[in-house]
């Protein structure tokens, strides 16, 4: 079947846009800032990977990629959005804006603007063959790892107190206040697993690329916001088929020969188009009322 | 037991507080009545620290107060039941329940208990989301809440607003058994009738001051009080 290795190679990166899109529609969801930086710090993990894959073993560098990823979404928050909690939303947004150059900029600096390679990682970069189809490990894998990470996170959301103090806050700051709850905490676990996801979502992601440049992050970052509007930001089951929706059509259009291989960005940003159109509020978005 | 000395609070450049002073003596069910904006649901957030004070303080068993962390303030023993009830409608009533007692580690077994025995109907409906009650139940929901904190002071800004008469007695009731239970109580109402006749202590606000002061019998018949806030 010729269309196979386009489906499969469609819900690989389905699964990496989700991962990302998660982090843009939870910090959506509590502060109601698109976090524009959330795709550079996604291209950060993989420059980080590879600074520490140099010196470290993988089963080091990998936990501390994590780590550190999980530290500058932290670190981002602190120093960029919180001081500016009271201020109108669009100062919020902005911040965010110059996060993004920012970390371009410190990547640029870094890397001498010199593409650099990304570590192979064994066993998941390799190469299987799949119902006749050659493609590496990393496609079946991430599923499986999204699948996973998606359900632990359904279950904190849904099952732990911190979860449920982060669907208090994204409803009601003052009320949240009154409960004991500590704003600026839950704020940050929000961005601490924003981050997370993306480090992971950003070693599966670039295990399919050679190398990494500082605007890395800019084209799946786009695409996963892309995914987060389409699901209806905010909504985190929204943002998962959205971003599966759109990597599988996205790959599947390739099928169709080179001519549409060039098409195939510009079909997610259509459907961008379209469904800000046709439904603003995304497949599973709250109605647009403004936060009181 | 609460202590509010010379209390300013402004809104950018507008006064809403003036520096008021009053006492909330332990044990006692203290209302605080007037006009709208006459800055009493602000005194109420400056207590729970929800807005910072420009100057005065607020003293709570003898300890300062004063622009502290609205989480330190629920921990000494201080809710506040909000003005509109503010449920949190996409969590279910027993999650509603639970949260109000986000602070607290121990055991909430007691507390669900006496909370449901005040309301059965929360007990109803303890899987519901809690944007799917009526507003009365959302209001028994809100203090059913705040109780969750185990109070020793709860402060409940507009209890009674747009309920119907029948439900507005049932939550004058429950308050006053709440009182009972040891819980101090400082209510705001614009419905001065219920608030005078349940109160052990009231004081009148008139933009920014208390202008009176006295037993909550005695001000409903003050022919001033009468004439501005009973309508007769």
């Amino acid at each position: 079947m010729r269309y196979l290795p386009y489906i499969l190679a469609g819900i690989s990166v389905g699964g990496q846009y989700a991962l990302i899109a998660i982090g843009y529609t939870m910090v959506y969801g509590i502060l109601r800032l698109i976090n524009f930086a959330h795709g550079d710090i996604f291209m950060a993990a993989g420059l980080i990977m590879i600074y520490l894959s140099g010196p470290l073993t993988l089963w080091l560098s990998l936990p501390l990629v994590l780590v550190l990823t999980v530290l500058l979404g932290f670190v981002v928050e602190r120093v960029a959005y919180k001081p500016l909690r009271d201020a109108p939303r669009m100062s919020v947004m902005i911040s965010a804006i110059g996060v993004s150059y920012l970390v371009q900029n410190v990547a640029l600096y870094i890397t001498g603007g010199l593409a650099k390679t990304y570590p192979t990682i064994p066993w998941v970069s390799d190469t299987i063959n799949l119902f006749g189809a050659i493609t590496k490990r990393v496609t079946v894998i991430t599923p499986i790892l999204t699948a996973v990470l998606i359900a632990g996170l359904v279950l904190l959301i849904k099952k732990t107190k911190i979860g449920m103090a982060m669907r208090a806050v994204s409803r009601d700051f003052e009320t949240s206040r009154l409960m004991g709850i500590k704003i600026n905490a839950v704020i940050s676990v929000t961005f601490v697993i924003g981050s997370f996801l993306a480090a992971v979502g950003s070693a599966l992601y670039f295990a399919n690329y050679t190398a990494i440049v500082p605007t890395s992050g800019a084209m799946p970052g786009l695409k996963a916001f892309v995914a987060a509007v389409f699901g209806g930001i905010g909504s985190i089951p929204g943002a998962v088929i959205g971003a599966f929706l759109i990597g599988i059509s996205e790959n599947v259009i390739k099928s169709g020969g080179s001519g549409w291989t060039t098409f195939s960005d510009a079909f997610t940003f259509v459907l961008l188009i379209i469904i800000l159109v046709v439904r603003p509020t995304g497949l599973f978005g709250e109605k647009q009322t403004d936060k009181v | 037991m609460l202590k509010i000395r010379d209390l300013k609070v402004n809104y950018g450049a507008i006064e809403a507080v003036k520096g008021i002073s009053f006492d909330v003596p332990e044990g006692k069910i203290v209302t605080l009545i007037g006009a709208n904006g006459a800055g009493k649901s602000t005194v109420l957030k400056a207590v729970s620290g929800l807005v910072k004070p420009k100057s005065g303080s607020v003293s709570f068993m003898d300890e300062d107060i004063t622009s502290k962390d609205a989480a330190l303030i629920v921990g000494r023993g201080i809710t506040l039941v909000p003005e509109g009830r503010r449920i949190f409608s996409d969590l279910t009533v027993l999650e509603n329940l639970k949260i109000g007692a986000f602070l607290r580690r121990d055991s909430l077994t007691e507390d669900l208990n006496w909370v449901f025995q005040l309301f059965p109907r929360l007990k109803e409906r303890s899987w519901q989301h809690g944007g799917t009650l009526s507003g009365g139940e959302q209001q028994m929901l809100a203090v059913a809440r705040a109780l969750m904190s185990r109070p020793r002071l709860m402060m409940m800004d507009e209890p009674s607003l747009g309920l119907a008469p029948l439900i507005v007695r049932d939550i004058f009731d429950i308050i006053r058994e709440i009182n009972q239970r040891g819980v101090t109580i400082l209510l705001i109402e614009q419905n001065a009738n219920m608030a005078l006749g349940a109160a052990d202590l009231a004081y009148v606000m008139e933009t920014g001051r208390i202008t009176k002061s006295g037993p909550g019998s005695e001000l409903l018949r003050d022919p001033a009080v009468k004439a501005a806030y009973l309508g007769s």
